[in-house]
């Protein structure tokens, strides 16, 4: 039973869907704050790469080297962030253009790359990996074995992150400063909200989890290091935000179906199960789709900024409001 | 000390050139420091560098052959985002147009003895297959307002995808299956001599060889300039970039605009791609490792920023990077790890932007503010 097609899919769209999920709620901090960072496929990407380095050098027992990785992960991701944020929100420079400039720099051309090879990463499996925390005995039990009690702590982490950050958007005072400051930060600034601190603070996060995202590539899902290893998952992560009505809770159920997609096609292949004419069908899949459902959220130009910060994007200049 | 950003209300013309310079040194002083850091010595590199890219014999013929492809990159790129529609699918148009040129060359190339007209065939194969990839992102943004950035990047992957197909996953037109080499390892089918593109020399350096793609780029930069500075079109596109409601209020039709920006955004690129099979490859390049680890689409945006979106900047930036990348494709070895080219990039695009700045404020710096010190709020560092 827990080998037929629908709980493999579950189960492995919430692992491949995990680091999605890492990567949208970062984004969706930032873009709540009214910082659109398009940077998030760099940030994952050395994350990844930091991520990898630490388990391979750090000598220590699995549990302390896997989270010296992620804590390296996060420090990494906010650190290239913090470029973002210091040329966007201090320099108001474009954010369109400053969030690619960080993808280039970091990404699969970049300095992921760079580490990558002067680090001397490639070609090696992890020296350790996330695995799954709760005995065998529980994850063979039928369909919430595997989907339930076979993930990965980072797995249960990102829950937690769903919720505390549900909570923080929607019952806390920061968590409406914050909203206000993507909505309208003009009238924020009225009220004694420190605009930048918040913009700053909420990038620099935002980079922090899509650092751990990166780093759950990399220790979890595909634990070796190759250039381009995320293979776009940050664009997706992206879109994500955008269907999920910049909602954390919808993140979620976005990041396991678009998971379970990129799941989609390794699954097929094994099963020796050919779902449309090609190979290329399964492997474009996971970007045809989230063209299409993109397209879909954001048909009707009413709809399309459902939930969107209104300052989504604009820089704040308070002698020019 | 507090610093103030001023609104210029006109902008000196000589900052345009001074603000992309000084950006430029800004960002190999430091990368220069990035290096110190990771133990290489920086003057010798950027020595090795400029050797490589612009001064040893031949350098300067390698460099043509990354400055071609970067240039209509870089031109795809500035056509878009003048009008502020951010194209990032110019590699993907770009794959498509070398499909699209590859399958005319080979196809005309085969009836027809005349290679001008093969050549042009496949330009406009190329302006056809670009254009139309680009067009599926004008349309969900004309008619869903679906975001340009996503969907034209995320059809990156799907042309990358198509690319590596047609060569190793399918006995297609394109992929050569007759003779030893083709059984060991899958290549696209070579092109017949009359659609190979020709190339002129010019006797300096041992030899300068310059590919009609490069002339094809200066020309494609020609007509973009008149197109933008002298045409209604290029008029109205531009008071679009500037103000979405300015536009509609005076009549623009702003869903043809976006149309006919993306398809000539993606037409240029796709002459890129044409041009990448006609004049370098002589065949359609599958392999992932390939065309599709260089990333000359991603570096046109670096390109067209740098330029501030100016067409004949964009060549002259590109010829620049063009040398860049051709140097960290010469050097890349133990002492010169792959990325570093990126990463310089990189670098030079964030000075670029936070240059932009110095275009647009004047800098004020008060010092008597700071004397006083009487706890005003921790000097604002958004100088808003």
């Amino acid at each position: 039973m827990n080998n037929s097609l629908v709980v493999v899919l579950v189960a492995s769209g919430i692992a491949y869907g995990t680091p999605l999920l890492y990567a949208a709620l970062g984004e969706l901090l930032a873009e709540r704050s009214g910082v659109l960072n398009l940077g998030v496929e760099g940030m994952m990407l050395v994350g990844a790469v930091m991520g990898f380095w630490t388990v391979q050098r750090v000598h220590a027992n699995t549990g302390v080297a896997l989270a010296a990785a992620i804590v390296v992960a996060a420090i990494i991701g906010a650190a290239l962030a913090s470029i973002h944020a210091f040329l966007v929100i201090t320099l108001r420079a474009s954010q369109i253009v400053s969030g690619l400039a960080l993808t280039i720099f970091a990404g699969a051309v970049g300095l992921s790359s760079y580490l990558g090879s002067d680090l001397n990463l490639a070609g090696a499996p992890a020296a350790h990996q996330l695995t799954a925390v709760f005995p065998k005995s529980m994850q063979d039990w039928p369909v919430v074995g595997p989907i339930v009690f076979g993930q990965n702590v980072l797995v249960y982490a990102s829950w937690a992150c769903v919720v505390l950050i549900w909570l923080y958007l929607s019952r806390t005072r920061p968590g409406l400063n914050l909203r206000a400051v993507g909505e309208s930060p003009a009238a924020a600034d009225t009220m004694g909200i420190n605009v930048t601190a918040y913009r700053y603070a909420h990038t620099l996060v935002g980079g922090a989890f899509a650092g751990v995202a990166g780093a759950v590539v990399t220790l979890a899902i595909t634990p070796q290091w190759v250039d381009g290893i995320t293979g776009g998952a940050g664009w997706i992560a992206i879109a994500l935000v955008i269907f999920a009505f910049w909602r954390p809770e919808l993140c979620l159920v976005g990041a396991y179906f678009f998971g379970a997609l990129q799941a989609l096609a390794p699954q097929l292949q094994a099963r020796n199960i050919s779902l449309g004419p090609t190979v290329l069908w399964t492997n474009a899949l996971p970007y045809v789709m989230t063209i299409v459902v993109l397209v879909i959220v954001s048909s009707g130009t009413a709809r399309s900024r459902l939930g969107a910060p209104a300052a989504l994007g604009v820089a704040y200049v308070r002698e020019e409001r | 000390m507090r610093v103030t950003f001023e609104r210029r209300l006109s902008q000196p013309w000589w900052l345009a050139v001074a603000v992309p310079l000084g950006s430029l040194v800004v960002a190999f002083v430091i990368a220069g420091i990035v290096l110190l850091a990771t133990g290489i010595n920086p003057l010798s590199t950027y020595r090795q560098l400029f050797n490589a890219g612009f001064i040893q014999t031949g350098s300067l013929s390698q460099t043509m052959i990354s400055a071609t492809p970067l240039a209509f990159t870089g031109l795809a790129a500035a056509a878009a985002f003048r009008m502020k529609l951010y194209n990032i699918g110019a590699e993907g148009q770009m794959y498509m147009g070398a499909i699209f040129g590859s399958a005319a060359g080979l196809y005309v190339g085969s009836h027809v003895s005349s290679s001008a007209f093969v050549i042009f065939t496949m330009v406009v194969a190329g302006i056809v297959g670009g254009a139309a990839w680009a067009l599926i992102s004008g349309v969900l943004k004309a008619f869903f307002s679906t975001s340009e950035i996503l969907t034209s990047l995320l059809l990156n992957y799907v042309a990358g995808l198509i690319l590596t197909y047609l060569i190793f996953e399918t006995e297609s037109y394109w992929r050569e299956t007759k003779g030893f080499n083709a059984s060991v390892f899958p290549v696209g089918k070579q092109l017949p001599k009359v659609a190979q593109w020709p190339t002129w020399t010019i006797h300096v350096q041992g030899g300068v060889v310059i590919p009609l793609g490069a002339l094809i780029a200066v020309i494609v930069a020609v007509i973009l300039w008149a197109l933008y500075s002298r045409t209604r079109f290029g008029f109205e596109a531009r008071v679009l970039g500037d103000s979405d409601r300015a536009a509609r209020y005076s009549g623009v039709r702003v869903r043809r605009k976006i149309l006919a920006v993306m398809a000539l955004s993606g037409a240029i690129a796709g002459i890129g791609g044409a041009s990448q099979v006609g004049d370098f490859a002589h065949a359609l390049d599958g392999d992932p490792n390939g065309l599709q680890k260089l990333g000359y689409g991603y570096t046109g945006i670096v390109i067209a920023a740098l330029a501030r979106y100016n067409p004949f900047a964009t060549l002259l930036v590109a010829f620049l990077i063009g040398g860049l990348e051709n140097a960290g494709n010469t050097l890349q070895g133990p002492n010169f790890p792959a990325g570093l080219v990126g990463v310089l990039q990189g670098i030079i695009l964030f000075c670029a932007l936070g240059g932009e700045l110095l275009v647009r404020y004047r800098v004020r710096v008060h010092r008597k503010a700071a004397a006083k010190g009487a706890a005003p709020a921790p000097a604002p560092k958004a100088a808003s």
